[in-house]
Formats: structure tokens, C-alpha cells, sequence
């Protein structure tokens, strides 16, 4: 019962307007070339209907050569007029059919059909165009197909976890509060945010002052002979008083940088709830623009543990959820910005994920990986070292000496954070140099396995893996190669087990709550010991 | 996990299969037209030096062809020689890569879609290329070039039967 039809013709007509509207310039261009006179019109006219015959060939033949058929699996559609693709959608994978009319293809009663799946943008099905009923009936189409499966698949699959899965929707059903933070804590935040965005925008005001007053603020002149005087005035107050205002300013620095921080971070997180409803983790905070963002618990792909340079040396961290929705500006969404392993914990649980435990066997980056990171990083300083040897003043050549063996000892250290981990049912991650970035897939949700080697990776005999995560990226760096191959058997053994479709429909046998309650026991020492 | 007995299941080097023959020459081809800029650039520069007399006739280009020659005859043996696939029972695995050598493995319980796609010079060669897309940001598309025409065909429906299978 597949059936092949055609788009509809009056596409072709949108198409040839189209060339219309590109034929302009070139007439025009044409035109003004060829002289005002009549001579130069008819150029004109002449290159605009060659260029508009060209596109209405290219949008006929373009038709011509486009077909879909909707066959007894899958939706498929032929196009091309040199390279020919064909593209099948399988009818369990598309997620909603969508129709769209510009004002143009609406006059023609046209519409553009959308396909959507899991990929996502651009790389969906996409039918232009079709008339409006045809739209409808193949809309329509897809959902008799889907509802079809849907009931067999009810049938089939009348497993004993829907039940247990339902109990757990309902329990934390009234929105229990995951996290918040207070005035104190987001003053704290705030003093680890520090940040000198404020000089920048006083640099911005003085271009303003520059601009509405007569003082030329970036005239040298002005400047110097300020500081001249103030810098006579500090040079009669002899050394001890030189120090002191040294460290005034720099303190000053301090006070103005953690005051930016504290203030951005109270109109951004002013009144910061988490709350886990029936219908997701819901986030609320801003003071000026309050934010309200709720993230379906099973749209979570992944998690991430990050930390800063200093915050981490006092124990605080953020959790951000790995979704395809995006935030803001962000690719995942912030929801414990600041808080500490104890209370990311509970967040963690709530989402269906387990940190590491004590039992989670971390294993390290291969040490020849970490030799040759350091060998790399510290070549440039070395080469460096033997030009200001030979060239340079005597004892010039140990800057870059000592830079070189910073290198070294950055990659050493940076060493001991590169772990990775795979338990039966998670993936983890952690890499970062002085402040540690943890990642948690769930092995049910990945998307495909890849092992990657460059030209020195395969002479040394160690790969990166990369795992599909929708909405992020997961990388384990440094595996030795064995171990690589391993990993990918693990994950996909798991991943072909369950296909797409029913991924969010069981819960991927709920870890053990013995197991969970040990998560959250040992685990905060542990993070804190990588 | 309740499946079936899994097959005994790709992961070592030595079982990949070669892409069609096909795919060197096309590869070939596109080297060969892909380095004719580069030729007629040394033929230019070739003539215009020819009046200043300096170097003896022939030289630039000579080794510029003797160069793009080397390249057009090795290059796509090596990058064909690279390139290799694995078709599972519930999975493609797909190996490329001359310097930087990937190895994916593609789970048809992941596929979104699938693409057969050919361009001009695939269709002269009888080739096709078979692009499986996911869902995940990494690999959003994995594409195996070379395949005979029929067989990316006859992949494609193995592929979406197994998603029909699996979904039922």
C-alpha cells in the first residue's frame, strides 16, 4: 500500500517567483552597466528574464524529480536534480507533524510539511510544498500509524513496571522544595563571583564623558601630569606608606570586584527555589526578571558537576541537568548553581541518577596519554628555552625554563582529575585542571559510540571515546585502547537492548534502593577526594 | 535485559568490510578535479616566468604534476584501504580515517533516520552513500560513503525493519 505521489505543482510557481526575486539585482546590475539609454533597459530586461527562465527550469526540474511516498513503515522522499537523496523516516520515529504557510505559499493554499524527530532542525524531513488538504492527510496519516503501534504496543507491553512507575510519579506529587538559597548563601555566592566587569563599563562611561564634555579623557597628557602629581605627593610619604597604598589599591581592587559579584549574582538568583513537582524539576529565581522554568524529570539526558578554582577548595559546587532545551544562553541547565555535595545529593536522586560511590571503579586516564600532553605542552616553552639560550642575555633562557616545567607539572596534576567510570547502568567522567568537572550519563540514554584516535594516540595505543548525548557531549580522554573497546561493548549492550521509542516509557529498572541510600552516604568524600 | 542471545557481535579490526571498488575511482576522480586549480596555477606561474629565464623550462610545473600525480594515485587507495563497515545484526559500525582514525558504532535502536544519498560522480560509479541520523549532539549524523547502490538500498530496509521490530 505505498503510495507515490508528487508535490504539488503550484510549488513551482512559488519557485519562479523566487527567481523573480533574485533576478532583480542582476537586471539592475545589467541595466545601469549597459548605459541609461534603451539600449541599457533592454540589457536589463533581457538578463532579468534569462535569470528568471534559468530558476523556473531549476524549480520545474526540481519538482520533477521530487516524490514521497508514504509506504507501509516509513515516509520517504526523493529529491535532487544532480545528487539524488533519499530519505526514509520510520513512522515510530516521527514525533509530530507540523504544517507551516508562509504568506505567499497561504495565497496558493500551500503548505510546508515538517516531519519532526529525535535529530531535531535541520536535519528533519521537510515536504514544500503541498496543498493544505494533502498536509492534513498526511498528518493525519501519521498519527492513525502511530496510534496503531501505541495499541500494540500496550497490548505487548503490559509489563509490571508501568504500575511501579505510576507509585513513583506520584509520590513527590505536591512540589517539594529541592533547593533554595537565602540571602546569606547567595552573599557568599557573590563573593565567589568576583568579577571586574564593573571597570569595563566605567571605561564605557568615560567614552560617554569623552563624548558629551570637553575633557579629553584620553588625552596621555591629562593623565600623566595627574599622576606626576599625586605620585610626588606619594613618593614624599617614603616606603612603608608606598606598600600600604599599594595594598590599599589592591584591596580596593578586592572590594569592587566582590561587590560586582555580589550584586549580579542577587539580581540574577534573588529568591532561588527548586522545586520537584509531578510535572518536572521547576526552577524559580531573578529579582528584577523572575524566571520560572520547569524541566520534565525525563527529558534529563545527563548530569554535570561543576566547581570554580577557589570555590572548590571550600566545598561548593553546581549541578546542571544535560536537556536538548536550552537556557538562556547555556547548554544545560543550571539547577543548584552553588550549593554543597550534601545538598546536591537529594537533586540528584530526585533526578534518577546516582553520584559515584566508593564501589564506582574510577579508572584513570593512561599514564602515556598524560606523558605526551606534558611532552606537547611543554615543548613550545623548551624550544623557547634553547632560542633565549643562544640568542638572549645570559640567564634570560630561564623564564621559559621555568614556564616549561609548569607545564609539566600542570599535566601531572591535571592527571589525577582525568577519570572515567562505567557502572550497569551510568557513565562518568571527571577531568579539569585545580577545580574538577564531573559528568553522569545514563548508559540507557546514549546515542552511539565512537573511538577516536589522532596519529599520535594510535602510535601510543590510547583512544578518546565519545558517547551521543542529545543536548551535550560526553568524551572519556586518554583510554588505553583495550579498555576502549570494552566500554563501547558495555554501553552498547545496554543501548541495543532498549530501542528509541521506549526510552521514556519504563523507567530503566529503578537502581536498587539499597544502592541509592549507600550513594548518598559515601559520596561526598569520595567527590571530594578526586 | 531481557533480549535474546546477542550474536556474537563486531568489535575486532581484522572483520571489516571493504567498501565497493567504485568508491577509489570516484575518489580519485574528485582528486583529479579537485587539483586542477592547483595545475593550472603552476602552469600560469610557469609561463609568466618562462620570459624572465631564470629556472630551466618545465620545472615548476613538472613537479607540480609529478606531485599531484603521486597524490591522485595514493591518497584515495589510502583513504579506500581506511575505509571499512561492519553491518550488526542491531548495529552499524563504520571505520575512517587516515591520520585520525574514528571508529563509530551506530545503534539502529538510536536511528532517527535515514538518508541514501548520491551525487553526480556517486552515480556515474553506481555508488551510494548511507547517512544514519541520531538523536545525540555528537554523531548527529554518521555517514558511510561507497556502498554499491543496491546494498545501501538493501541496508536502508534492514535498518528500518529492525526499528519496526524493535518498536512493536
Amino acid at each position: 500500500m505505498s503510495d507515490t505521489r508528487r508535490t504539488a505543482p503550484l510549488g513551482i510557481v512559488i519557485g519562479a517567483l523566487g527567481s523573480a526575486q533574485n533576478a532583480i539585482f542582476p537586471a539592475a546590475a545589467a541595466g545601469f552597466s549597459g548605459g541609461l539609454g534603451g539600449a541599457g533597459l533592454l540589457v536589463g530586461l533581457g538578463v532579468g528574464l534569462a535569470v528568471i527562465l534559468i530558476g523556473s527550469a531549476f524549480s520545474y526540474l526540481g519538482w520533477r524529480r521530487t516524490t514521497y511516498t508514504t509506504g507501509e513503515t516509513d515516509i520517504r522522499v526523493e529529491s535532487g536534480v544532480l545528487s539524488r537523496t533519499a530519505r526514509s523516516v520510520p513512522y515510530e520515529r516521527i514525533q509530530d507533524v507540523s504544517l507551516e504557510a508562509k504568506p505567499l505559499p497561504r495565497l496558493l493554499g500551500l503548505v510546508a510539511v515538517k516531519f519532526e524527530t529525535g535529530a531535531g532542525g535541520a536535519d528533519d524531513l521537510a515536504l514544500t510544498y503541498l496543498t493544505a488538504a494533502e498536509g492534513e492527510r498526511l498528518r493525519q496519516l501519521v498519527r492513525e500509524r502511530r496510534e496503531d503501534e501505541a495499541a500494540a504496543a500496550a497490548t505487548v507491553s503490559a509489563d509490571p513496571a508501568a504500575p511501579a512507575r505510576a507509585a513513583v510519579d506520584a509520590g513527590p506529587e505536591t512540589g517539594q522544595v529541592l533547593f533554595a538559597m537565602g540571602p546569606v548563601r547567595l552573599f557568599t555566592f557573590g563573593l565567589f563571583e568576583f568579577s571586574l566587569a564593573v571597570f569595563a563599563v566605567v571605561g564605557g562611561a568615560l567614552q560617554y564623558v569623552d563624548n558629551v564634555t570637553s575633557i579629553d579623557v584620553w588625552n596621555v597628557d591629562i593623565w600623566y601630569r595627574w599622576l606626576k602629581q599625586q605620585g610626588s605627593t606619594v613618593a614624599t610619604l617614603g616606603p612603608y606608606a608606598q606598600a600600604l597604598a599599594a595594598a590599599a589599591g589592591l584591596a580596593g581592587l578586592m572590594v569592587v570586584g566582590s561587590a560586582t559579584g555580589v550584586v549580579r549574582t542577587f539580581l540574577r538568583d534573588w529568591g532561588y527555589t527548586l522545586t520537584r513537582s509531578a510535572r518536572g524539576f521547576r526552577r524559580q529565581r531573578g529579582m528584577l526578571t523572575r524566571t520560572d522554568v520547569v524541566m520534565p524529570a525525563h527529558r534529563v539526558q545527563g548530569l554535570v558537576i561543576g566547581t570554580g578554582l577557589v570555590r572548590y577548595r571550600f566545598g561548593w559546587h553546581s549541578l546542571s541537568f544535560v536537556s536538548l532545551a536550552q537556557d538562556d544562553k547555556e547548554q544545560s541547565h543550571v539547577v543548584a548553581p552553588f550549593a554543597s555535595m550534601a545538598e546536591i545529593t537529594p537533586i540528584v536522586a530526585a533526578s534518577g541518577f546516582r553520584l559515584p560511590t566508593e564501589t564506582t571503579q574510577w579508572q584513570r586516564a593512561s599514564t602515556r596519554h598524560r606523558n605526551d600532553l606534558a611532552a606537547r605542552d611543554a615543548a613550545i616553552f623548551v624550544l623557547a628555552t634553547i632560542v633565549a639560550a643562544i640568542a638572549a642575555p645570559a640567564g634570560l633562557f630561564l623564564i621559559p625554563l621555568g614556564l616549561a616545567v609548569l607545564a609539566v607539572g600542570a599535566n601531572l596534576y591535571a592527571w589525577e582529575f582525568r577519570r572515567h567510570a562505567i557502572d550497569e547502568a551510568q557513565v562518568y567522567a571527571s577531568h579539569g585542571f585545580l577545580s574538577p568537572r564531573q559528568e553522569i550519563a545514563t548508559r540507557l540514554k546514549l546515542h552511539s559510540v565512537e573511538i577516536a584516535q589522532g596519529p599520535v594516540a594510535r602510535l601510543r595505543g590510547y583512544a578518546t571515546v565519545h558517547l551521543g548525548l542529545a543536548g551535550g557531549s560526553f568524551a572519556m580522554r586518554g583510554v588505553p585502547l583495550a579498555e576502549a573497546r570494552r566500554l563501547r561493548a558495555q554501553v552498547l549492550e545496554t543501548i541495543t537492548a532498549t530501542d528509541y521509542s521506549r526510552l521514556d516509557a519504563p523507567p530503566q529498572s529503578a537502581p536498587a534502593p539499597q544502592a541509592l541510600s549507600a550513594a548518598q552516604s559515601g559520596l561526598s568524600e569520595n567527590f571530594l577526594a578526586t | 535485559m531481557d533480549q535474546p542471545p546477542v550474536p556474537p557481535q563486531p568489535d575486532a579490526d581484522d572483520e571489516l568490510t571493504r567498501v565497493h571498488p567504485n568508491y577509489a575511482h570516484a575518489l580519485r576522480v574528485q582528486t583529479a578535479l579537485g587539483s586542477l586549480p592547483v595545475l593550472v596555477a603552476a602552469a600560469v606561474i610557469e609561463i609568466a616566468l618562462r620570459k624572465l629565464d631564470l629556472l630551466p623550462p618545465g620545472l615548476i610545473a613538472g613537479v607540480v604534476l609529478l606531485i599531484v600525480i603521486a597524490l591522485v594515485i595514493r591518497i584515495p587507495q589510502s583513504r579506500f584501504n581506511a575505509r571499512g563497515y561492519q553491518m550488526g545484526s542491531d548495529r552499524l559500525r563504520v571505520v575512517r580515517g587516515l591520520m585520525f582514525r574514528s571508529d563509530t558504532v551506530v545503534p539502529f535502536g538510536r536511528v532517527q533516520h535515514i538518508d541514501v544519498a548520491q551525487g553526480p560522480l556517486e552515480r556515474f560509479f553506481g555508488i551510494a552513500t548511507l547517512t544514519l541520523h541520531t538523536a545525540g549532539n555528537h554523531n548527529a549524523s554518521v555517514s558511510l560513503p561507497g556502498l554499491g547502490e543496491e546494498l545501501a538500498r538493501d541496508m536502508r530496509e534492514d535498518i528500518r525493519a529492525h526499528i519496526r521490530r524493535e518498536t512493536l
